[in-house]
C-alpha cells in the first residue's frame, strides 16, 4: 500500500497500493496511511514527513469499486450518526496530522485529483515535478459531490475566496504551472529526484512549519479562532461583494438543480467563519446530504460509468475483429459534412471530402482550415499538426476518388431520391468490406438501405452539429445492417474520440425524436396562450441548455416544417394535427418567419441587437387569463421528452436505458443532473411518474399517456436502473 | 390606552453621502447628540423626564456600533437615567423607532421617549454590517435575493413604469425639494450642524439641484444594468419572475434616493407628562402596521402595510390628507400613487429623498417631521408616512394634528 522509508531524518511514505491502476481512497488504504503516519509521528528520529507516490500519478481520489457500491445504497437508511462517522473519517486523520507537530510536505509526482489533492492540502508544503500532462485538482463537483476530505475548507482558507469558490464550483483541474500561479502548489521540481531533494530542503528549514489556520498556544497546535482569509472573510465587506453576486452566478447556472454546487457554497460559507476543527465537521456533513440526495447518483452512474463504458466501445459485437479504417469517404461538404471531414482527419484517418464541385469541396474543407488556424492562434495546435491534418483531407467531385475507402459518411440534403442517387454512385467503386454510413437525421434507415446494393453494410452514423463540439455519434441499425457494419462503426467513432450509442431504426430514431418532442411542446404552449417567457424559463430553469423556442430558432422552424410535412406523407397525420404543427405551418407557409437562419422566428433578431422574444407571439396567441406555476411547466417539458424515450425503449429503438439516458444529455443536453432521460423518471419515481402524466394527458393531450408497460413497472416497484432492470432491458 | 403624542420633531439637514459631503466631518453620534440637546434646548426639558431614546441605525458598526443611542444619550449630557436603544428595520428604522416608542407610551409602559435615528453613510457605508440575508448563499438562493436597484428595475418592468416617468417624478421632486427651501417650509424641524467651533457645517438639504429636468436627467447611464447582468443577478430575480423575459435597467443617480448623512427624532410623550413639563402637544401617533412583502423585488411593500392599516382602522385612503412616502427609487412612490389611486399632489408635496437624500436609519423620523410641519403649514389633519424596507417589507403610520 505504502512504501516507507527513512532518509536524512525524514520519512518518506510513497503510494503504490497493489492491484490498483492508481492510488485512491478506500478503507484499505485509510488504514495504511494511518499506521504509517502513526509510526513517522511516533519515531523520535523522524523530523519531517514526505508523502509522494510510486506509480505514475501522485493519487487519483475515490476508489470506483466504492462509487460503485454507493450507487447501489440506500443513503437516508444509514443512521446520521453513522454516516458522519464514516464522512468524516478522512478528515479527521488530515486535521490529526496536520497538528501533530511535524512538518509534512506532498511531493506530487503525477494526478493529484479529489482525494490526493486533499492529502497535498493537508500538508504544510507542496511540490509538484513540472510536467504539463498531470493534472491538479478537485473534480468532486462534476459528478455531483463535493470534496469532503476538507478541500472546501483548505482551499479557500489557502487561495481566497474569489479565486478558490470557482476552482471548487466548477471542480476545475490545472497543470502544475497553474497550479503554481493560483497558489494551489508552492513550487515546482523537474524531477522525482529534485523533487524530494527540495521537498528534503523545506523540512529541514521548517522544522516547526504549522497550517496558516493554525497557532500555536501554550505548546499545543491550535486552529486560530479568527483566521484572515486571503482577500477577505466571509463577513467583510469584500465578502458581501464576493457571496452575493458569487451565489447569483452560481445559482444562474446550476438553476438550484445542482445540490453540489449550492453544498460547497454552504460549506465556504458556513466553514470559514469557524475554526478548521470545527469547519471540516460542516464540510463532513454537507458530503452526507449529497449522498442522500439523488442527483449525485444519476450523475455518477451516467456521467461516469456509462459514459466511460460507451467511449470504450461497450456496445460493440465482441464477436468480430477490430477493423483497421484507414481512409473514410464523406459526401456532401455542407456544414456537417465538413464537420465530419475535420473530426475525421483529425482522428489520423485518410478523408476523402466529395461534393458536386471541387470548389464546393474545397469550400468544405475551409471549415478545417479554419478550426485549426483558430487552433493555432490559441497555442493549441502546433503548425505541423494543421498541416498533417489538412494534408489528411483529399477534395473532389469524382466518385472515382472514394475508391478505396474503408467508410462512406454521406452528408447530402435530406431527400430520399438525391441519397439513393449518390449511395448507388458510390457503392459502384466499394470493396465488399466497406461500409455505407448516412448522417440523415430523419430518414428511416432501413428505407434508405433499399436504395443499396448491399443493405447489410448500410448503417446509420447520426452526427451532431457543431460536430467538432458535440460529442455524440448516434448509430442507426437498419433491418438488414450486419453486426459488422457496427462493429466497424463503432471502431470508427473510437477513433474519432466520441461516444457511440446504438439504436434502431425509426422515424426520428431516438434523440431527434425525444429532442422534437421538447421544441414542440414549447410551442405548444405557447399556441395555448402561456407567456412565451414563462415557456422559455420553464425549459432553463429545468435544466435544458435553452429554451424551446430559442432551440427551435436555431435549428430552423421550416426544418420542422419539413420533417413534419415529410411525416405526413408518410403517415397520413396532417401537419396541423401533429403537436405544435398549426403553428409551425402558420410561421413558415404564412409568415416566412424560419428562426435564426432568416432573422424571424419565435424570436425577433436586431442588426446590432441582442434577439428578444418576437411581441408577434403575444398578438397571435394572446396570454391565457391563467398561466401554469413554473414548476408545471418545467414538469411538462421534461415528462413530455421523457414518455416519449420511454416509448422508444419499448417500441425497441432504444436497447436499454442506459443508452437513452447517455443519449439524451449528449445529444440535446437533456439536464445532466437528472442522470439522464431515464434516470429521470427513476428519480421521479415510476408511480409517480406514471400519475403525473395521466394529469398532464387529462389536461393537454394523449401525447403524454403513459404505457402500460409503464404502468405494471409502477405497479410492481420497479425502476429503470434498479434491481429488476437486467431483466427489464430485454422487454 | 393613552395617546402618543408628537411634542416636537427635529432633524438635521442632509448631506451628502460622500467624502466631500458637508456632514462627512461630523460624527455620526455628534448628529444624534445635536438633536438630543436640541429637543433639550428648544423644550427647556427636565431631560430626567424621559425613559428612553430609540434610535434607528441601518447599518450599527464602526462608531454607530455599541448602542449609539445611549452613547448619543451620553454624549448630549442628558439625566443619566436616561436609556438608549438602537434597532435596525433598514429603510424603516427611523420609522420604526418611533412606533416603538409610541407603543411604550400608548401601552402605558414609558412616559416620555424621544424616538427617530441617525445613519452617517459617508462614514459608515451601506453594507458594513454584512449580514446572513445578503451572503448566505442558501437564503440568497432560495429567496432569490438581489440588490435593491435591482428590484426597483424590476418593479418598473413589471407594471411598466418607463424610464422618462420616473425622470418626470424625480425632476419634480427637486423642483418641490428647492421651492419648500427657499420658501423656508422646513425651517421649523431644521437643526444646523455645527463643528467644534460652533461654525455652521451645514444648515440646508445638499442634494437639491434646482436646475434638475427631465432632460438632464436623460443623459444619466442606467445604475444597474451592469450588475445585474454581470453577476447573474437578473437571472436569479428573474427565475422568481419567470413571465418576464428581462429587465429594463430604468433606474439611476438622478432618480434614486441619495446616499446621505443625517439624523431626524421626535419627543414623544403621554398626556400627562407633557403637562407636566410645559409642553404642547403638535399631533398624536394615530396608528401604525407593519407588513412583510415579497422579498426579489423586495420594495413593493408600502402599499400593503397602507392597505392593512386602513382596514384596521376602518379608514378610506381618501381620509389621508397628506402622504410621505420614502423616494428609496422613483419607482416606489410611483407605484404607491398608482396602486392606490392617489393624486401626486398629495404625496411628498416638498419633494423627497431623491432631491434631499435618505440617511438609511433617520429617514423615518425626517418624513413624519416634514409631514407634521405640512400639516400646520397647510392646516390639514391626517397624514401618512411610509417606507419600502430590505428584505420585502412595508411600514406605514398615520399622524393627527392636533
Amino acid at each position: 500500500m505504502i512504501d516507507y522509508s527513512i532518509e536524512d531524518n525524514i520519512a518518506i511514505l510513497a503510494w503504490n497500493m497493489e492491484g490498483y491502476p492508481q492510488n485512491v481512497m478506500n478503507d484499505h488504504s485509510y488504514t495504511a496511511f494511518v499506521e504509517n503516519m502513526d509510526k513517522a509521528i511516533a519515531d523520535p528520529e523522524v523530523k519531517g514527513i514526505i508523502i509522494t507516490s510510486k506509480k505514475d500519478s501522485f493519487f487519483a481520489g475515490a476508489d470506483l469499486k466504492m462509487m460503485r457500491e454507493m450507487l447501489g445504497k440506500d443513503h437516508s437508511q444509514v443512521p446520521v450518526a453513522e454516516a458522519f462517522k464514516e464522512s468524516f473519517k478522512w478528515n479527521e486523520v488530515f486535521r490529526k496530522y496536520e497538528t501533530a507537530g511535524k512538518p509534512l510536505v506532498a511531493a506530487i509526482n503525477g494526478h493529484a485529483l479529489g482525494g490526493g489533492y486533499e492529502i497535498a492540502l493537508m500538508c504544510h508544503y507542496r511540490i509538484a515535478i513540472n510536467d504539463s500532462k498531470t493534472q491538479i485538482g478537485l473534480p468532486e463537483a462534476q459528478i455531483g459531490l463535493l470534496p469532503g476530505a476538507g478541500g472546501t475548507q483548505r482551499l479557500p482558507r489557502l487561495v481566497g475566496m474569489e479565486a478558490g469558490v470557482p476552482f471548487l464550483l466548477e471542480g476545475k483541474k490545472v497543470d502544475p504551472q497553474a497550479a503554481l500561479k493560483m497558489g494551489l502548489i508552492n513550487e515546482l521540481a523537474a524531477d522525482q529526484d529534485a523533487m524530494i531533494a527540495a521537498a528534503k530542503t523545506w523540512l529541514k528549514a521548517n522544522p516547526n512549519a504549522i497550517q496558516p489556520w493554525d497557532e500555536v498556544k501554550k505548546g499545543q497546535i491550535v486552529a486560530r479562532t479568527f483566521y484572515k482569509v486571503p482577500g477577505g472573510n466571509i463577513q467583510s465587506p469584500k465578502g458581501a461583494q464576493l457571496m452575493l453576486p458569487g451565489t447569483a452566478l452560481m445559482w444562474d447556472k446550476s438553476k438550484g438543480n445542482y445540490p453540489a454546487q449550492l453544498a460547497i457554497m454552504n460549506c465556504v460559507y458556513e466553514g470559514l467563519q469557524v475554526p478548521m476543527d470545527k469547519a471540516i465537521k460542516i464540510e463532513s456533513r454537507y458530503f452526507i446530504t449529497l449522498l442522500n440526495n439523488p442527483v449525485a447518483k444519476n450523475m455518477i452512474r451516467t456521467l461516469f460509468f456509462a459514459l466511460q463504458e460507451a467511449n470504450k466501445g461497450g456496445a460493440r459485437p465482441k464477436n468480430i475483429e477490430k477493423t483497421n479504417i484507414q481512409k473514410v469517404g464523406i459526401l456532401g461538404a455542407g456544414l456537417m459534412g465538413a464537420g465530419v471531414a475535420y473530426v475525421t482527419a483529425l482522428g489520423g484517418m485518410q478523408v476523402v471530402l466529395k461534393d458536386v464541385t471541387l470548389e464546393s469541396a474545397e469550400k468544405g474543407k475551409d471549415y478545417s482550415r479554419d478550426l485549426l488556424k483558430k487552433g493555432m492562434s490559441r497555442g493549441k495546435v502546433t503548425a505541423e499538426k494543421a498541416e498533417k491534418v489538412l494534408g489528411l483531407i483529399q477534395t473532389t467531385a469524382d466518385a472515382k476518388d472514394l475508391e478505396g475507402c474503408d467508410l462512406i459518411i454521406e452528408a447530402v440534403f435530406e431527400n430520399r431520391e438525391l441519397k439513393a442517387k449518390v449511395t448507388q454512385e458510390t457503392e459502384a467503386f466499394l470493396a465488399d468490406t466497406a461500409v455505407f454510413g448516412s448522417n440523415t437525421s430523419t430518414l428511416p434507415i432501413t428505407g434508405l438501405a433499399e436504395a443499396s446494393k448491399r443493405p447489410d453494410n448500410f448503417i446509420g452514423i447520426h452526427f451532431f452539429s457543431p460536430v467538432d463540439k458535440m460529442p455524440l455519434v448516434e448509430i442507426i441499425m437498419g433491418e438488414k445492417t450486419s453486426e459488422y457494419a457496427l462493429a466497424l462503426t463503432i471502431d470508427y467513432v473510437m477513433k474519432i474520440r466520441k461516444t457511440p450509442i446504438v439504436v434502431n431504426d425509426s422515424r426520428g430514431f431516438y434523440t431527434s425524436r425525444c429532442f422534437g418532442t421538447y421544441t414542440s411542446e414549447g410551442i405548444q404552449m405557447v399556441a395555448e396562450g402561456v407567456s412565451p417567457s414563462l415557456v422559455e424559463r420553464a425549459g432553463t430553469m429545468a435544466g435544458m441548455p435553452v429554451g424551446s423556442l430559442d432551440v427551435a430558432d436555431a435549428v430552423a422552424i421550416d426544418l420542422a416544417y419539413k420533417v413534419m410535412k415529410q411525416a405526413e406523407a408518410d403517415l397520413g397525420v396532417k401537419i396541423e394535427d401533429q403537436p405544435s404543427g398549426a403553428v409551425v405551418k402558420k410561421f413558415v407557409e404564412e409568415l416566412e418567419r424560419f428562426g435564426k437562419k432568416n432573422k424571424k422566428g419565435f424570436y425577433d433578431y436586431p442588426e446590432n441587437g441582442k434577439k428578444y422574444l418576437s411581441p408577434l407571439l403575444n398578438e397571435l396567441y394572446p396570454l391565457a387569463e391563467t398561466q401554469p406555476t413554473i414548476e408545471e411547466a418545467k414538469k411538462r417539458l421534461l415528462h413530455r421528452q421523457a414518455i416519449e424515450a420511454v416509448r422508444c425503449l419499448e417500441e425497441g429503438v432504444l436497447r436499454n436505458p442506459t443508452d437513452g439516458d447517455v443519449g439524451s444529455i449528449l445529444a440535446w443536453g437533456f439536464p445532466p443532473y437528472t442522470g439522464g432521460i431515464f434516470s429521470y423518471v427513476d428519480m421521479v419515481g415510476v408511480a409517480k411518474f406514471v400519475a403525473e402524466l395521466d394529469e398532464l394527458a387529462a389536461k393537454y393531450g394523449e401525447r403524454f399517456q403513459p404505457t402500460d408497460r409503464l404502468r405494471e413497472m409502477a405497479k410492481n416497484g420497479e425502476t429503470f436502473h434498479g434491481v429488476k432492470q437486467t431483466a427489464e432491458a430485454t422487454a | 390606552m393613552a395617546e402618543a403624542y408628537i411634542y416636537d420633531a427635529v432633524r438635521t439637514p442632509r448631506g451628502k453621502g460622500k467624502a466631500d459631503g458637508s456632514l462627512h466631518e461630523a460624527q455620526p453620534v455628534q448628529l444624534l447628540a445635536s438633536l438630543l440637546k436640541a429637543v433639550q434646548e428648544r423644550n427647556n426639558l427636565d431631560t430626567s423626564l424621559v425613559d428612553d431614546v430609540v434610535a434607528g441605525c441601518v447599518s450599527p458598526v464602526g462608531e454607530q456600533g455599541a448602542d449609539i443611542a445611549r452613547t448619543a444619550v451620553l454624549e448630549a449630557g442628558y439625566a443619566e437615567t436616561v436609556a438608549g436603544v438602537q434597532l435596525n428595520r433598514f429603510c424603516s428604522s427611523g420609522l420604526e423607532a418611533i412606533n416603538t416608542a409610541s407603543a411604550h407610551v400608548m401601552s402605558g409602559q414609558a412616559d416620555l421617549v424621544i424616538a427617530g435615528g441617525v445613519e452617517s453613510m459617508s462614514r459608515v457605508p451601506m453594507g458594513s454590517d454584512g449580514g446572513a440575508l445578503f451572503t448566505n448563499p442558501a437564503l440568497i438562493g432560495r429567496h432569490k435575493i438581489v440588490p435593491q436597484g435591482i428590484s426597483a428595475d424590476l418593479i418598473a418592468t413589471k407594471y411598466g413604469f418607463s424610464r422618462e416617468d420616473l425622470d418626470r417624478f424625480s425632476a419634480e421632486s427637486h423642483r418641490r425639494a428647492y421651492e419648500a427651501t427657499q420658501k423656508g417650509y422646513f425651517k421649523k424641524s431644521l437643526i444646523p450642524i455645527l463643528d467644534q467651533i460652533g461654525m455652521a457645517l451645514l444648515t440646508e438639504d445638499e442634494g437639491i439641484r434646482p436646475q434638475t429636468t427631465v432632460e438632464s436627467l436623460s443623459a444619466l447611464k442606467p445604475a444597474f444594468e451592469m450588475m445585474g447582468q454581470m453577476g447573474g443577478l437578473n437571472a436569479l430575480a428573474l427565475q422568481k419572475y419567470p413571465e418576464i423575459e428581462r429587465i429594463n435597467h430604468v433606474h439611476h443617480a438622478g432618480n434614486s434616493s441619495q446616499i446621505s448623512d443625517g439624523s431626524g427624532l421626535l419627543l414623544i410623550g403621554n398626556k400627562e407628562v407633557g403637562e407636566k413639563a410645559g409642553l404642547k402637544a403638535r399631533a398624536r401617533i394615530h396608528s401604525y402596521a407593519i407588513i412583510g412583502s415579497e422579498p426579489t423585488i423586495m420594495l413593493t411593500g408600502p402599499a400593503p402595510s397602507t392597505r392593512k392599516l386602513l382596514k384596521k382602522n376602518g379608514m378610506n385612503i381618501n381620509d389621508i390628507d397628506i402622504f410621505e412616502v420614502n423616494e428609496a427609487f422613483a419607482v416606489v412612490p410611483m407605484l404607491y400613487m398608482q396602486e392606490l389611486g392617489i393624486d401626486h399632489s398629495k404625496v411628498n408635496p416638498n419633494g423627497g429623498a431623491i432631491a434631499m437624500g435618505h440617511p438609511l436609519g433617520a429617514t423615518g423620523a425626517i418624513l413624519i417631521s416634514t409631514l407634521i410641519d405640512e400639516l400646520e403649514r397647510q392646516d390639514k389633519t391626517l397624514g401618512l408616512a411610509t417606507l419600502c424596507i430590505g428584505g420585502g417589507m412595508g411600514i406605514s403610520t398615520i399622524i393627527e394634528r392636533i
